[in-house]
């Protein structure tokens, strides 16, 4: 019997825990996580961008549901725990869903404070945690008036966000200057000269007396009189660890909830994670000694020893254009000593901190690049004398050795921690480089997870790259299609219509391919590109395709081949059934299997008896499959409102007619669609790249679902009344993607580049515009649906079947 | 040597940048044409998983194997970036329009 892991809270530290943990230890517990926010785990850092519009929800989560699914977690979303009864070692939830443990962790994380001045509870007083405030922050739309109270980080953070959507943005700091703990009055008014610079207003000394309002927020009044009018407040003051819940449970608590060195509280059961943690009479409120206590009592809860020692700390400000670093200690006091340098044109403020000739603590603003080493000096205890003179120069100016901006890269030791969140050092990054053989950003992400989180160290993370890969690594460049040629899809696309280039030839004389015909990644590209763009007027090149398209079946391991009829919608009879039976028997066919797209498979057929097969499936009114093509594959339904007594709609009805009316297309990668007749969703059709679920009141169009290599529940689309109008925007989608989309880029992941909003404006919203992407779809059909097996079985390309001789004589002996 | 060499077909039979293959009683020998109206020919075998290298894409004088993407030059028979492998090799040569195959002689040459 597995172990029953119980987690309150499904934040980044217990999310990096349980990474650990089913490393150590798969299948060892049986995980189940309460979450008050009714999501998946996603990186908190990233909610700036999110804010900014710089990035998309999507692509900040951690977890995503298939991961969940894939270790056998149970997440309770949605579902606050409310009780801890140690005593009976349960929790249970606001929603009553009770969970027994053996093992509890409290990973609650913290809770904004809102100082109680009067009104602090109207509408339209926000605080800044989670997803649901960026959601409402954003909800205020464009031209909005806002006052953030807090010029900390995070303050900074929202004001710099909203300011990039076009809102009217004022930043009240009680301070003297912004970040007064961590910059000196100097530097503070560099910092806030850049936001002034960005049109934000930031009014330091400013006491907020009051919010004004009846029930809505109207205005700020500040202790010295002063009105600011805003119709949306942002609170950003502070932090409090949540520790109510433990409290509660009688817990020992501070300001934290008290943990020893293995994250444990004083009940041995219960332990506490991230930051709503007190260790060693501390309270973290950065990612990364959150992640390295993640490690410990992943550890612990497997018995292997490790101790949590404490951290120290250093943090970005995330604004995007302005460089600022800090770590450690600014106190003022008596045996500490100051290094200061400026650059006012340049806009440069670096200051250390040391005491016993030790930095304690290090700012840096306008120019970070050296933050990483004084860091490393900083946790090392390093004593600078030796170097006292030079220090504040940077790494590179240390020994004599010229300045060059990599210099400092270069030179810091393997063990220097390159990013602070994950704790990952430069040379597991280089190693990672070298052994993996990455080539970009995204390679040193999924391998090392540096630069995976706050995103802050990228540019060291590339500078990495640059000194280890040399010349070979363009960061800026885009990814070319091959090595033919230096031009991306994107390039190549636009450049194909622009120009006009209708053959590949054209395209190669045209953009200036560096071999004389391409190769295998490059041309079967080119053809598709040409045969979207053109349709009518281009004429395929079977040499470029894939052997699957150009003979219209799937290659088998041996060198045989399948052979999948369309069975529209998945429905057949006993005619068809006849007929795939007797071709069988009568061409010797080794296997025939029921496929996972609801139609049959003809496996281990002969390449020379391809066309036979055909010949009697075509006099049985079958035409292929297209199993093989990068075009429309299956559409698979469920039997709907023609027996199902839950059936909404003629689910099968609708998926022959889409089938029908999509069949012959090609497009970038597969395309799969489904049809369900009521949300109970028998046809799957909430992992398809299209997906249609019926409801009584119509039809809900889902898209950009994944259900191969990745696992992706599909998002919805919209909604439509009739059958012909979810027929017109599933057709004007595959004709936007048959347009946009890269080869072998699946639904999923043209539409996570493009963006949602995009997709909306083409073919939902603007009717217009999805009419002529559904009439051009419709155009192309006119020479896209001929059945291939009909024109083989024809004489079409009957070299591809038969050998060009037979020779008696035997090859050479091996 | 030149009674060696065996018509196996015209150079019209196998498009450009594709290839046949010739039936022999021990295995298929697969015959390219490149974009260049260059012919090679190479045992229809990949020394990978035995993939059939004639159903390939035909790149310059090069082919990529259908199965898993191995590259091969039609030239030597040699599989090209960081796979290791080799492909025999039959001498062929175009005369007047037809494919001549010098399959004794490999035969000869192997012994
Ligand atoms: C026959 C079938 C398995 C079966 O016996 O059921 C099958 C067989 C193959 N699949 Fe599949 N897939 C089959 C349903 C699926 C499904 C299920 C579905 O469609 O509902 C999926 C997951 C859904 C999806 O596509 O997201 C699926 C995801 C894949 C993938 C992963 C694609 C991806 O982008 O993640 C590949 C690899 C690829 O395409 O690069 C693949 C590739 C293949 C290939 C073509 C491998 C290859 O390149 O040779 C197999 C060909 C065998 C043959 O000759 O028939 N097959 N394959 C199914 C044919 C369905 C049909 O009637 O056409
Ligand atoms: C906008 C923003 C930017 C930031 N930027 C940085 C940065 O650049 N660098 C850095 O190091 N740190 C940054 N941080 C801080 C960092 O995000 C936190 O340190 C980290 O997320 C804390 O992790 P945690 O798991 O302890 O708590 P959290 O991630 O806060 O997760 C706690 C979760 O528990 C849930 N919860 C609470 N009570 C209950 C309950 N009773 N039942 C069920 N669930 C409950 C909450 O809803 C929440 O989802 C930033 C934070 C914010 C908000
Ligand atoms: S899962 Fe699909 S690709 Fe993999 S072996 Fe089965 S049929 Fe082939
Ligand atoms: S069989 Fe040719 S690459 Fe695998």
């Amino acid at each position: 019997m597995s172990e029953k892991l119980v987690i309150v809270g499904n934040g980044m530290a217990p999310g990096r825990m349980l990474e650990h943990l089913f490393e150590a230890a798969p299948g060892r517990f049986e995980v189940t996580i309460f979450n008050a926010e009714p999501r998946v785990n996603y990186n908190r850092l990233m909610l700036s961008p999110v804010l900014s519009g710089e990035k998309t929800y999507e692509e900040i989560i951690t977890h995503d549901d298939a991961w969940y699914a894939d270790n056998g977690v149970t997440l309770h979303k949605a579902s606050p725990v409310t009780l801890i009864d140690r005593a009976a070692k349960r929790v249970v939830s606001s929603n009553g869903i009770v969970a027994d443990y053996d093992r509890l962790v409290i990973a609650t994380g913290s809770s904004p404070f809102i100082p109680p001045v009067p009104g602090h509870q109207l509408d339209g007083v926000i605080t800044y945690r989670d997803l649901d405030d960026v959601d409402k922050m954003l909800a205020a739309g464009s031209g909005c008036k806002v006052v953030v109270i807090g010029g900390g980080l995070l303050g900074l953070e929202a004001a710099a966000g909203l300011k990039m959507r076009g809102m009217d943005v004022t930043v009240l700091h009680l301070g003297p200057t912004l970040m007064e703990r961590q910059l000196d009055p100097a530097a503070g008014y560099l910092l806030e000269r850049a936001f002034a610079d960005r049109g934000v207003t930031v009014i330091t000394r400013a006491n907020t007396q009051r919010v004004l309002g009846e029930e809505r927020v109207t205005g700020v009044e500040l202790s010295d009189g002063t009105v600011i009018d805003c119709s949306m407040v942002v609170m950003a003051v502070g932090i409090r660890p949540s520790t109510g819940l433990a409290k509660a449970a009688g817990l020992a608590v501070n300001r934290g909830i008290v943990v020893d060195d293995q994250m444990r509280t004083d009940d041995p059961s219960v332990f506490a994670l991230g930051e709503c943690a007190e260790h060693r009479g501390v309270c973290y409120g950065l990612v990364a000694p959150l992640y390295e206590m993640a490690q410990v009592l992943a550890q612990t809860l497997v018995a292997a020893p490790a101790a949590y020692a404490g951290s120290v700390t250093s943090t970005k400000l995330k604004v995007t254009g302005i460089d600022l670093f800090s770590a450690g200690d600014f106190g003022e006091a008596e045996d500490r000593e100051e290094i200061v340098l400026r650059d006012a044109s340049a806009g440069i403020y670096k200051r250390l901190v040391l005491k016993d000739d030790r930095i304690i603590g290090a700012v840096l603003y306008g120019e970070t690049s050296d933050g990483p080493w004084y860091f490393d000096l900083l946790r090392r205890g390093v004593d600078t004398r030796e170097m006292r003179d030079t220090l504040i120069f940077g790494q590179a100016y240390q020994g004599g050795t010229p300045l060059d901006p990599m210099a400092a890269v270069a030179a810091l030791p393997d063990e220097a921690e390159i990013c602070g969140c994950n704790g990952v050092c430069k040379g597991k990054i280089t190693d990672a480089i070298t052994g993996k053989g990455l080539t970009g950003l995204d390679g040193v992400r999924a391998h090392t997870k540096a630069s995976a989180s706050c995103g802050s160290c990228t540019h060291l993370v590339e500078q990495l790259l640059h000194l280890t890969l040399g010349d070979s690594y363009n960061p800026a460049a885009v990814q070319p299609m091959c090595a033919c040629t230096d031009y991306g899809h994107d390039d190549v696309r636009r450049l194909i219509i622009a120009k006009g280039l209708k053959s590949i030839p054209a395209v190669m004389q045209e953009l200036e391919w560096k071999t004389s015909c391409g190769c295998a990644k490059c041309r079967p590209a080119l053809n598709y590109y040409l045969v979207a763009d053109w349709p009518g007027e281009y004429e395929d090149d079977g040499q470029s395709r894939f052997i699957n398209e150009r003979v219209h079946a799937n290659i088998q391991k041996d060198g045989t081949y399948s052979v999948v009829p369309r069975m529209w919608g998945g429905m057949t009879s006993p005619k068809e059934l006849r007929a795939i039976a007797d071709v069988a028997d009568k061409f010797a066919i080794p296997a025939v299997k029921v496929t996972g797209g609801q139609r049959i498979d003809l496996l281990g057929v002969r390449k020379e008896d391809l066309p036979g097969v055909w010949a009697d499936l075509n006099a049985a009114g079958m035409v292929s499959g297209a199993a093989y093509a990068k075009g429309l594959r299956t559409v698979k339904t469920c039997v709907g409102s023609d027996w199902c007594r839950f059936g909404t709609q003629d689910s099968t009805g609708l998926g022959i007619r889409l089938e029908k009316f999509m069949w012959g297309a090609w497009t970038p990668a597969k395309v799969k669609l489904a049809v369900s007749g009521c949300p109970r969703n028998c046809a799957e059709a909430t992992c398809k790249d299209i997906g249609v679920i019926c409801v009584d009141s119509g039809y809900d169009i889902h898209f950009a679902g994944a259900a191969g290599l990745d696992i992706k529940g599909t998002e919805l689309l919209c909604h439509a009344d009739s059958e012909d109008e979810a027929l017109e925007i599933i057709v004007a989608l595959t004709q936007l993607y048959r347009e946009q989309g890269r080869y072998l880029e699946r639904i999923y992941k043209w539409a996570k580049r493009v963006g949602t909003p995009s997709i909306l404006a083409n073919v939902v919203t603007d009717h217009a515009k999805r009419r002529h992407y559904f009439d051009r779809f419709v155009f192309s059909q006119r020479f896209a649906q001929v059945d291939p097996w009909e024109e083989r079985v024809n004489g079409k390309d009957a070299h591809e079947f038969a050998a060009m001789a037979e020779l008696a004589v035997p090859m050479a002996a091996e | 040597m030149t009674d060696d060499w065996i018509d196996i077909g015209s150079l019209d039979a196998i498009p450009r940048r594709g290839a046949r293959c010739v039936s022999t009683p021990e295995g298929k020998i697969a015959v390219f044409r490149t974009h260049q109206d260059q012919v090679f020919a190479l045992e229809n075998r990949c020394p990978h998983k035995q993939g059939p290298l004639s159903e390939g894409i035909v790149h310059g004088a090069s082919v990529t194997c259908p199965l898993h993407n191995w590259v091969f030059d039609l030239a030597t028979g040699e599989a090209m970036g960081a796979d290791e492998g080799r492909v025999r090799t039959y001498g062929v040569r175009v005369q007047d329009g037809r494919i001549l195959m010098a399959l004794q002689q490999a035969m000869v040459a192997a012994q």
